[in-house]
Parts: C-alpha cells; sequence; structure tokens
C-alpha cells in the first residue's frame, strides 16, 4: 500500500488530458482536448480494469466528488457579467431557457423511448 | 534606523487582493458553506456549485475585488476542469455493459437532441426580438464550454457572452434538471442522464451522479459525444436557419 493513494491516479489524469490535448491540436480535431482525454483514460481502464482501492480509482473518485468545486471560479464570472444583459435580457433568457428545455424534454424522450423499444425487441428475441 | 514593527494595512490589503492565495482560500470556504448549506436543508435547489458562486460574488462585490484579481486564485480551481472531465470515465467503465447495449439510443438521443438545442436556440431567440448576432452567440449554449466558445467565435458569435450562457444552461441543469425529468415522466436512469448531459454538460453531470453512477455515467458520456455533434451540427444548421 503506497502512501499516497490519489497520486498515481491524478497522475493518470494528467497525463490523459496531456494526450488528448495533444492529439486534438496535432490533427486539428473540433473536439476539447479533455474530452479526448476522457476516451484514452477509458481505454486504459478498459485494459487494466483497476480494482476499487486502487489509486487509479480513488484519484479520480475523489475528484468527481467535488466537480461542482471546480465550476465555481466560472460561476463567479457569470455574476460578474450579468450586469452587462440588460439590454438584450428579454431574447437571452427566452433563448436560453425556452430551448434548454425543449432539448432537455426531446432528448429524454426520443432516448426513453428507444430504450423501451430496444428492450421490447430484446424480449422478443429470448422467446 | 527601521522599527522593528510598522503598521501597514494599505500594503496588507493590495498584497491580500491581489494574491492567489485569497481566491483559492475564498473559494473552498464557500464551496464548504455550500455542501454544508445543502446536506443541512436537504433543498436540491441548493446546490454547492451555486451557493458558493452566490457567496464568492458577494464577498468580491463588498470589498469591492475585481474579478481578474479574484481569478488568481480562482484559476487554481478551474484548472482541475480538465482532469475532472478525463476523470468521468470512471463511471463510464463501471457502467460499461449498460452502455455498449444502449449505443443507438444513445446516439439518436444526442444527435437530435443537439439539433434541437441548437435549431430552438436560434429561432426562439429571434422570436424573442434577438439580433443575428445574438441568436448566433445562443446556437452553441448547450454543449461544453471549450467547445461552446470556440464555436461561437466560428460562427460570428459573442464568446465572452456564449460561455455565460452556457454556464447558466448547467446550473440550470444541476438546479433543476432531474426535478424537470420527474415532471415530463422521464424515469429511466439512462434517458435521464442522456438528457442532462446534452443540455447541461459538466455541471449538469455532477447533478447526475449525485443521483446515480448509472446516470452520471450516462451524462458523462452525452455530454462527450453532444461536443461533437454540436460542433459538426452548428455551421450545418445554420445554413437553413
Amino acid at each position: 500500500m503506497s502512501g499516497l493513494p490519489v497520486l498515481k491516479g491524478v497522475l493518470a489524469l494528467l497525463a490523459c488530458q496531456l494526450v488528448g490535448e495533444v492529439v486534438v491540436r496535432l490533427f486539428a480535431l473540433e473536439v476539447p482536448g479533455p474530452v479526448v482525454g476522457m476516451l484514452v483514460f477509458l481505454a486504459v481502464l478498459r485494459v487494466a480494469s483497476p480494482r476499487p482501492s486502487s489509486s487509479l480509482v480513488r484519484g479520480p473518485a475523489l475528484l468527481l466528488d467535488h466537480l461542482q468545486l471546480l465550476f465555481v471560479p466560472a460561476g463567479v464570472g457569470v455574476i460578474v457579467y450579468l450586469h452587462r444583459l440588460r439590454t438584450d435580457a428579454l431574447p437571452l433568457a427566452a433563448g436560453l431557457w425556452l430551448s434548454w428545455l425543449l432539448g432537455l424534454a426531446v432528448t429524454g424522450a426520443v432516448v426513453a423511448a428507444l430504450l423501451r423499444l430496444g428492450g421490447r425487441a430484446a424480449s422478443r428475441r429470448r422467446r | 534606523m527601521t522599527p522593528l514593527v510598522g503598521w501597514h494595512p494599505d500594503e496588507t490589503w493590495h498584497w491580500l487582493t491581489t494574491s492567489p492565495l485569497l481566491g483559492l482560500t475564498l473559494t473552498l470556504a464557500a464551496y464548504a458553506a455550500g455542501r454544508w448549506a445543502h446536506r443541512r436543508t436537504g433543498n436540491p435547489v441548493l446546490q454547492p456549485v451555486l451557493v458558493a458562486i452566490v457567496l464568492v460574488a458577494v464577498v468580491l462585490e463588498v470589498f469591492d475585488i475585481p474579478y481578474a484579481d479574484y481569478l488568481s486564485g480562482g484559476s487554481f480551481v478551474g484548472f482541475w476542469l480538465g482532469p475532472a472531465t478525463v476523470a468521468l470515465a470512471l463511471p463510464l467503465h463501471h457502467e460499461w455493459h449498460l452502455v455498449r447495449r444502449s449505443a443507438v439510443p444513445i446516439l439518436t438521443g444526442v444527435v437530435v437532441g443537439a439539433a434541437v438545442s441548437i435549431a430552438s436556440a436560434v429561432l426562439v431567440t429571434r422570436l424573442a426580438g434577438g439580433s443575428r448576432t445574438i441568436q448566433l452567440t445562443m446556437a452553441p449554449k448547450a454543449t461544453t464550454t471549450p467547445v461552446s466558445i470556440a464555436l461561437s467565435d466560428q460562427i460570428g458569435g459573442i464568446p465572452a457572452l456564449t460561455a455565460v450562457l452556457t454556464i447558466l444552461a448547467g446550473i440550470t441543469g444541476a438546479v433543476a434538471g432531474p426535478w424537470l425529468l420527474d415532471r415530463l415522466g422521464i424515469r429511466d436512469l439512462r434517458a435521464r442522464g442522456v438528457a442532462l448531459g446534452a443540455v447541461a454538460h459538466g455541471i449538469g453531470t455532477s447533478r447526475a451522479l449525485n443521483e446515480s453512477r448509472t446516470e452520471g455515467a450516462f451524462s458523462a458520456l452525452s455530454m462527450g459525444l453532444t461536443a461533437l455533434a454540436t460542433s459538426v451540427l452548428v455551421p450545418v444548421l445554420l445554413l437553413f436557419l
């Protein structure tokens, strides 16, 4: 048992992000580096299948437990910027929240319906 | 001869407000307070992220500290968003058996969801009287900030404003997403996760992870795929909108 149970896990995250950031720049991809890094780390996890007590699990789990903390600085920027939104308040508020609600409802309904269909097809196949 | 002890309130205040130490301490303290409030009341509206943002903003306002000065410490925290996004592979790995079986519903949902988000953002903003620039600024708001900012820049929107809208979309997802999904009758954890990730990216995913590991995993995947789908769909859909 090593003394720092999260060190290797955090190192793995940084290394995967580094690979992701280099890859998106090298090939001029329209995806954020961390998202490619997520796929790299997923491949590592699939191959290594680490135990729950492993640093490879505990490091990322620590970060995910406090995911909301990481958005605080950017969110404070939003409040600071809000003062300047008065002129276009109505189109901005309507465009943001109506479209947001529509996106949530349609995505949820489509996935739920397709899962139900797929579930039925699977149970038919089993018969 | 210089005295051993002096009194330097102005110099000290200047050091304090420009030092990363204050921003960092303030951010962590506000987040701790947010977690405490959330746990104490059990009120889902009091998401730790929301409470913390308001607390920090109030402190900056009261003590007249510029946002840029706060960021010298705050950016230490914000930096970890990148590695945390990479860490989202962990719930995905744990739920891999479910993810593999649901590939078609997930992909369809993400593509349809991204198209609806983009088209309705442009159309509703236009109907409400927004200029073309405001419509373009709104178009990529559903995807994660680095992508929405880059897209906004590319199509002629205002990137800084897109960043604000994107974060507001995320906070709305964390605060109201699960409640609305209940009202809409969407109970399947996988569908809920995909929906949250599609409209509220990482901030929505943080709430989904608190709801259940399955919901969090599907939200994380949806967030990544939505980034991809939005990048492809925004330039295409704008030809017709």
